[in-house]
């Protein structure tokens, strides 16, 4: 059952009059109930666009922080990527000090309103905290993300925002490749130093996956725009529509342009597709095809965008990541009439966050859990008319400890679709790696760096998805950090 | 930066424009391409052969024809005029030496693409053979620029109001069954003409480039969307391409995922021809 905003702020309000004054004891603390997420009423949401999630009130973040039982030795910390003082910056917000507690995030985090969305906290701070281990149920620890989201949103609300402090020029330059989260954090934390920064970016839009990849509906574009404004605050320099490596190589950067450093965060952007028959037939598509027309090129404004995007009755989607209920999330709102998830695993092995399979159910998006795609059937005109799927089921465990899937022998059969997109992962553009033969690379095509994020190249650094392969923003705006600080200390 | 210092009407609704990008002219090479984008939020991104380019100007040629939603928004600019978005160049340049003599074939607006090809063949060596293609004598561009390079140019129109009144696959054929046959043939147009002047030449087993002109998004290999079968194997063409070996492109596939989006396409064409309509009556009375 949908339960309003509303009514989660009245039943807030009922509980914060109780306990609000009180000091209170673990057993208390415990015996709050979760503050669920306020959302979009799914029968609503599926026709528009705008952000699923709509933040805590304030009462519910009082209530929620008060679930938080300020554990000395704070496992969530550890579970955090970037160690953000989550007990620290919780106390915060019972103390309704929320100035104080955005001031917490941002020691350790740039991001704190798009990793309040986007990380996936169940198998990160959230995984470790002891309030969800008491209860044997990672999915009632204290919801760390929602409250790090619920103050930084305050902060933007109360335009609260203020420009770091920059220190005098020291007349270095220092070139971004690519302006997703790990190339905004790194030109943030070197334009502090004083030093002049440029992100070059091949987009027409500053970004990266958050601009093009991740839906409006789960991490509103004005966000992130914010974000790449306060740069601009910040004397750094961003050049759209230009392709290093191609509009200019990395050494010419180094070499003739005068740039001291270079820092590469070009994310893993290159589609895998699955490598069976019929996957060039008009109507399949990968996600990150799909997905920009629709984020970027904002095709899903029929009229006004001039960019099409692939008209769908039935929409199968491959993959069981964030990108495959991004892709497909988005089918349904276009218009689609069926929209399946297709995975050859089961839910326990889906690698998106908890919280966006969950959507993508009270959406109306069927999961075909253990099967895969063996072959893509098209019509007399090369259009896709059918799926001929396979059957899988979990056999032993794998070196990572999962159980693998094997096909059932003999278990193909054809369902009707007219639309196929992959959502299997990306790997890494190799552009840059193509016309600069001294970077090196693994076998998977990631830049290898040593503990500073240093590439074989002097003065060239990088970090995110070129180097860690398709992982997260958090992940990405950590290595932007470290490579960062390095740069400051080389120069 | 991105502004029009140039343009020209080469035919009905043929249009040359020189745009002012530095970096590019002074970065590309031929065989390489542009995206375009005329309005940063809701404008689409097309690619662009780049015609010709001025690195001590600072400028590159495109020359396009009005025939969807951007081109035809983009004959309406002029000069002074800015391009919101311009990135290149894209893909690979044409590889170019001495292979001996070339044969270089142009259909309707592929003429342009192929005049920088030529042009460089030329440069390094090669006795150079133009055929250019057209519907009628109106629709030839370039002529001018490719008798300058072209040591042999041979036109051919479907009405023969000029030239030889004959496909440019006849001509082709003709020249492969010299001898010596050409030891390199470049074609650029319409893709059922470059299917076709592939099929000419694969029995004389002259090695045939083609440069394909799919649809894009971002022209740096991240979407696939413009994916294309090449002798079995799937080939980005904004990052692989544009050029492949004729002889191994499956063009029928790539034909109709050209035609992916026809029925928004057609739409829109169908609004601009009455946009143009309305403009021609307002203009007479
Ligand atoms: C659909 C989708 C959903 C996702 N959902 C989540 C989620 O919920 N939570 C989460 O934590 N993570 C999510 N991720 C992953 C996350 O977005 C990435 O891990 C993260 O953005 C990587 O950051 P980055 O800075 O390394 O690269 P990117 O964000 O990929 O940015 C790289 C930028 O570099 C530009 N570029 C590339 N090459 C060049 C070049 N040669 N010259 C100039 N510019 C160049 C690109 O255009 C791009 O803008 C998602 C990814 C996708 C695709
Ligand atoms: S246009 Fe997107 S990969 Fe080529």
């Amino acid at each position: 059952m949908h339960i309003s905003a509303e009514e989660l702020k009245k039943n807030a309000q009922l509980i914060l009059s109780e306990i609000k004054d009180k000091s209170l004891s673990n057993k208390e603390r415990t015996a709050i109930p979760l503050q669920e997420m306020p959302a979009q009423d799914p029968k609503i949401r599926i026709n528009n666009m705008e952000e699923v999630a709509q933040g805590y009130s304030r009462e519910q973040a009082l209530v929620e922080s008060r679930r938080c039982l300020q554990c000395a030795s704070a496992p969530c910390v550890e579970g955090c990527p970037v160690q953000i003082n989550i007990p620290g910056f919780i106390k915060a917000i019972e103390e309704e000090n929320f100035e104080k507690s955005i001031g917490v995030i941002k020691e350790a985090s740039l991001l704190p309103s798009i990793c309040g969305r986007v990380c996936p906290q169940e198998s990160q701070c959230q995984e470790k905290c002891t309030v969800g281990k008491i209860f044997k149920d990672p999915n009632k620890s204290v919801s760390i993300g929602r409250l790090e989201r619920f103050v930084a949103d305050w902060e933007a609300s109360e335009a609260k925002r203020s420009i770091p402090e920059i220190k005098p020029s020291t007349g270095k330059k220092v070139a971004v490749i690519g302006s997703g989260p790990a190339g905004i954090t790194a030109a943030a934390d070197i334009a502090k130093e004083g030093h002049e920064v440029v992100v070059f970016e091949a987009f027409h839009k500053p970004g990266g996956v958050m601009i093009y990849g991740i839906p409006e509906f789960r991490l509103p574009k004005k966000i992130v725009e914010d974000e790449i404004e306060t740069l601009k605050k910040m004397n750094v320099t961003i050049k759209q529509n230009f392709l290093v490596g191609r509009s200019r190589t990395l050494k010419d950067l180094l070499e003739k342009d005068g740039f001291s450093a270079v820092f590469i965060g070009t994310g893993a952007g290159l589609p895998k597709f699955m490598g069976i028959e019929g996957e060039n037939l008009v109507g399949v598509f990968s996600a990150n095809e799909y997905l920009t027309r629709s984020n970027l090129m904002k095709a899903y404004k029929k009229d006004t965008a001039a960019t099409p995007i692939y008209p769908s009755k039935k929409v199968m989607v491959f993959g069981g990541g964030n990108v495959a209920m991004d892709a497909a999330r988005t089918a349904i709102r276009l218009g689609a009439e069926e929209v399946s998830i297709v995975y050859r695993r089961t839910e326990a092995e889906m690698p998106a966050r908890i919280e966006e399979v969950a959507h993508a159910k009270e959406e109306g998006i069927k999961f075909r859990l253990l099967e895969n795609a063996s072959k893509i059937i098209g019509d007399e005109k090369g259009r896709v008319k059918a799926v001929e799927l396979v059957t899988f089921e979990l056999g032993e465990p794998d070196a990572s400890g999962r159980r693998r899937p094997v096909q059932v022998k003999g278990s193909e059969h054809v369902v009707e679709a007219d639309t196929v997109i992959v959502a299997i992962g990306n790997e890494s553009n190799p552009l840059i790696k193509q016309t600069t033969q001294e970077l090196e690379v693994n076998k998977y095509g990631n830049i290898i760096v040593d503990e500073n994020c240093k590439t074989s190249m002097d003065r060239v650094y990088a970090g995110g998805d070129i180097v860690l392969g398709a992982a997260t923003v958090i992940l990405a705006m950590g290595e932007g950090r470290k490579a960062a600080a390095a740069i400051n200390k080389l120069l | 930066m991105n502004r029009i210092i140039l343009k020209k009407q080469l035919s009905d609704d043929v249009f040359m424009m020189k745009i002012a990008a530095p970096h590019i002219a002074e970065e590309r090479k031929p065989g390489q391409f542009v995206i375009l984008q005329l309005d940063t939020d809701f404008g689409e991104r097309i690619p662009l052969t780049i015609a010709d380019a001025d690195a001590e100007e600072g400028s590159v040629t495109i020359i396009y024809q009005a025939v969807g939603n951007t081109t035809h928004r983009l004959s309406k600019l002029n000069e002074g005029d800015r391009i919101q978005n311009l990135l290149g160049p894209l893909g690979q340049p044409t590889h170019i030496e001495k292979f001996g003599s070339v044969v270089c074939v142009g259909g309707g607006i592929g003429v342009a693409p192929l005049h920088p090809i030529a042009k460089a063949l030329k440069q390094a060596g090669n006795h150079v053979t133009v055929i250019i293609g057209a519907r009628n004598k109106d629709l030839i561009i370039l002529e001018e620029e490719m008798k300058t390079i072209a040591d042999e140019l041979i036109i051919c129109t479907d009405d023969g109001s000029k030239g030889r009144k004959d496909l440019v696959t006849a001509p082709l054929k003709e020249l492969c069954e010299k001898n010596p046959k050409p030891n390199l043939a470049v074609a650029i147009g319409p893709p059922i003409m470059m299917k076709f002047a592939a099929l000419t030449t694969k029995p004389y087993g002259v090695h045939t480039v083609v440069s394909l002109n799919t649809i894009m998004v971002d022209g740096t290999g991240m979407c696939g969307g413009c994916r294309v079968t090449v002798g079995g194997q799937t080939k980005f063409v904004c990052v692989d391409g544009p050029e492949f070996d004729g002889h191994l492109v499956d063009f029928d596939n790539m034909m109709l995922r050209l035609g992916s989006y026809k029925a928004k396409e057609e739409e829109d064409h169908h609004k601009c021809h009455l946009d143009l309509q309305i403009e021609q009556l307002q203009k007479n009375s």
